[in-house]
């Protein structure tokens, strides 16, 4: 089963939303302003929707080739590390605001084009948790992209924070256009994306809203070293600590009801 | 117009129970007993975000992670009505909050015990959110017309907090020995400090016979207490649990259960700061106070840089 292109490809996009969700609700109750508060917690909500969609979908994937009993919980409290697929940019710490903000945004974007494409996927069921989840992502680029505007174009200090979350996150930004093997093979099968045309439309959308921002754009960065790795399981040392609380109950307490 | 005369007109109101509104001549008692409650009552939605907040990346499934999300959401959605009732009334949300961070003004105690287990979650929802929807209900009737406006709106969520918080309760009752006494377990120790949240004896509230008065107030501590005990005495029962009171008996002749006394030392020391967790919550929410003065200032720089732009567009199109 692990073999699987579908149960991966559908698990990567899955722990993707999970894990970014998980670390925007740390958020929650500790937001720089109420309404702000509220709505990366919406965010969060969103993601966590996704996530779940995707892997109701993966276990029914796994259980019709494995007949064995996979469930959203059981794919997302109790795989390890090696066994996540999301990419490295979603697990990074969230930082100020700036460098939430600025994670945010580069994945939303991300997503975005990502989802628009996987609407035509071959897979139905696919096709239509992108074209659900577009409604929610296109908001999630709006706000965020007007979050960097606000910070880069604010005060001098936050402008100086918004650099340094693309000095901390930049080098993330690459995974997400470098297909990890499912991502070949789903693309090889009908139902997958192509990543390296989707790199062009995220770069010029990211270079418009940093030309508002007051930042210098993509091709500045263009010798910078790109981390790869999480999407086949070789992740950063974060995501253990956020496994760690994300999984304990379940963990702790092995085949209790909740 | 006397102040004899507008005195008159707003009791008058007050007896013929037409809501007072924002632009209405008030007494300057009545408007400093609302900004001092409904602002304590919004501080107490946003620290009482944090013992909550504490479980959301450790909820047990994705289910429960979802739904606590979105019930520490509400709280934060029924601060900002609630903030916004006071600005009705001249305060300004910042100054609220400066009074929260300097311990000038409080919130509800009960926030300051900690949530050690995942039974924590079912019994706040069950147990606080319970008796906080009494108090509420009665608040809907209140004579200030935008805090029982907030007030509609709070309640009709509050309720499916505290449904969400049973049924959390539930699933553990019927699970494994473990899982059943953790649900003891937090029921054990938040019973009697959600018999606190209604506050001192009658004789003893110093704030409440000029809140009746004033029909801000329209039940007594002491009888908003006796509704709850009753209430949640027979609720108990549907869980298989018990509440830790050996005084706590039914009693034929006044229908309705006798309970055990509060400790109101231990009442009085939480309310003066001495909780388990008073000082962690005000720091957490001094922390992110100031930690965010940055964004909040750049948003405002912001806002400003543009609309000057707009201005100067504006004229050109004019020249």
């Amino acid at each position: 089963m692990t073999k699987d292109t579908l149960y991966n490809y559908t698990l990567h996009l899955a722990d993707n939303a999970l894990i970014l969700a998980q670390r925007n609700s740390e958020w929650c109750g500790h937001g720089p302003v109420l309404e702000q508060d509220i709505a990366i917690t919406n965010i969060s909500l969103d993601l966590i929707g996704q996530a779940r969609s995707l892997y109701q979908y993966a276990a029914e994937v796994f259980n019709k080739k494995e007949g064995r009993e996979a469930t959203e919980d059981s794919l997302a409290y109790l795989r390890d590390v090696r066994e996540f697929k999301n990419c490295l940019l979603v697990e990074q710490p969230n930082g100020d605001w700036a460098q939430t903000i600025l994670r945010q945004f580069f994945f939303s974007t991300y997503q975005y084009g990502l989802y628009q494409q996987l609407q035509q996927s071959t897979d139905a069921t696919l096709a239509a948790i992108a074209e659900k989840s577009l409604k929610e992502v296109t908001y999630h680029v709006r706000w965020s992209s007007e979050w960097v505007i606000r910070l880069g174009d604010g005060t001098a200090e936050s402008h100086d924070r918004l650099e340094n979350a693309l000095d901390e996150l930049w080098m993330f930004t690459g995974e997400l256009f470098t297909p990890a093997g499912y991502e070949l093979d789903a693309l090889k099968a009908g139902f997958g994306v192509e990543l390296t045309a989707l790199k062009a439309a995220w770069e010029q959308k990211v270079n418009e809203i940093f030309a508002e921002a007051t930042l210098p754009d993509a091709a500045s960065r263009a010798g910078v070293w790109m981390q790869t790795g999480g999407k086949e399981g070789v992740h950063s040392e974060q995501l253990g600590f956020i496994l760690a609380e994300l999984q304990y109950m379940q963990r702790a307490y092995p085949g209790a009801e909740w | 117009m006397s102040v004899q005369e507008l005195e008159k007109i707003f009791l008058d109101k007050i007896e013929q129970e037409i809501k007072i509104e924002p632009k209405d001549w008030m007494p300057d008692a009545y408007r400093k007993t609302l900004v001092r409650q409904i602002s304590q009552h919004a501080h107490s939605e946003i620290v009482g975000m944090l013992p909550e907040g504490n479980w959301i990346s450790r909820a047990p499934s994705l289910k429960r992670k979802a739904i606590l999300l979105a019930k520490v959401q509400d709280e934060a959605g029924h601060g900002l009505y609630l903030y916004s009732a006071t600005e009705t009334l001249g305060t300004t949300r910042e100054q609220t909050i400066v009074d929260l961070h300097s311990g000038k003004a409080k919130y509800s105690s009960i926030f300051n015990y900690p949530t050690l287990t995942w039974a924590d979650i079912g019994a706040i929802g069950w147990l606080v959110d319970g008796a906080a929807i009494l108090n509420q209900v009665m608040l809907c009737r209140t004579s200030y017309g935008p805090y029982a406006r907030a007030m509609v709106r709070i309640c009709k969520e509050e309720s499916f907090h505290q449904r969400q918080g049973f049924d959390i309760l539930m699933a553990l009752s019927k699970g494994t020995p473990e899982q059943r006494d953790m649900c003891q377990d937090a029921i054990n120790r938040w019973w009697w400090p959600s018999l606190m949240m209604f506050g001192p004896h009658d004789s003893e509230s110093t704030n409440s016979e000029q809140s009746t008065k004033w029909k801000i107030k329209r039940m007594s501590n002491d009888e908003l207490r006796q509704k709850f005990v009753d209430m949640i005495a027979e609720q108990v029962k549907v869980l298989n649990m018990t509440l830790p009171d050996p005084n706590l008996k039914w009693n034929e002749q006044t229908s309705h259960y006798d309970f055990g006394e509060i400790n109101w030392a231990e009442f009085w020391n939480v309310v003066k700061g001495n909780g388990p967790c008073n000082k962690q919550r005000l720091d957490a929410r001094r922390k992110a106070w100031d930690e965010g003065a940055w964004v909040r200032e750049a948003a405002s720089v912001y806002a400003a840089k543009r609309k000057a732009r707009e201005e100067k567009k504006e004229e050109k199109q004019i020249a």
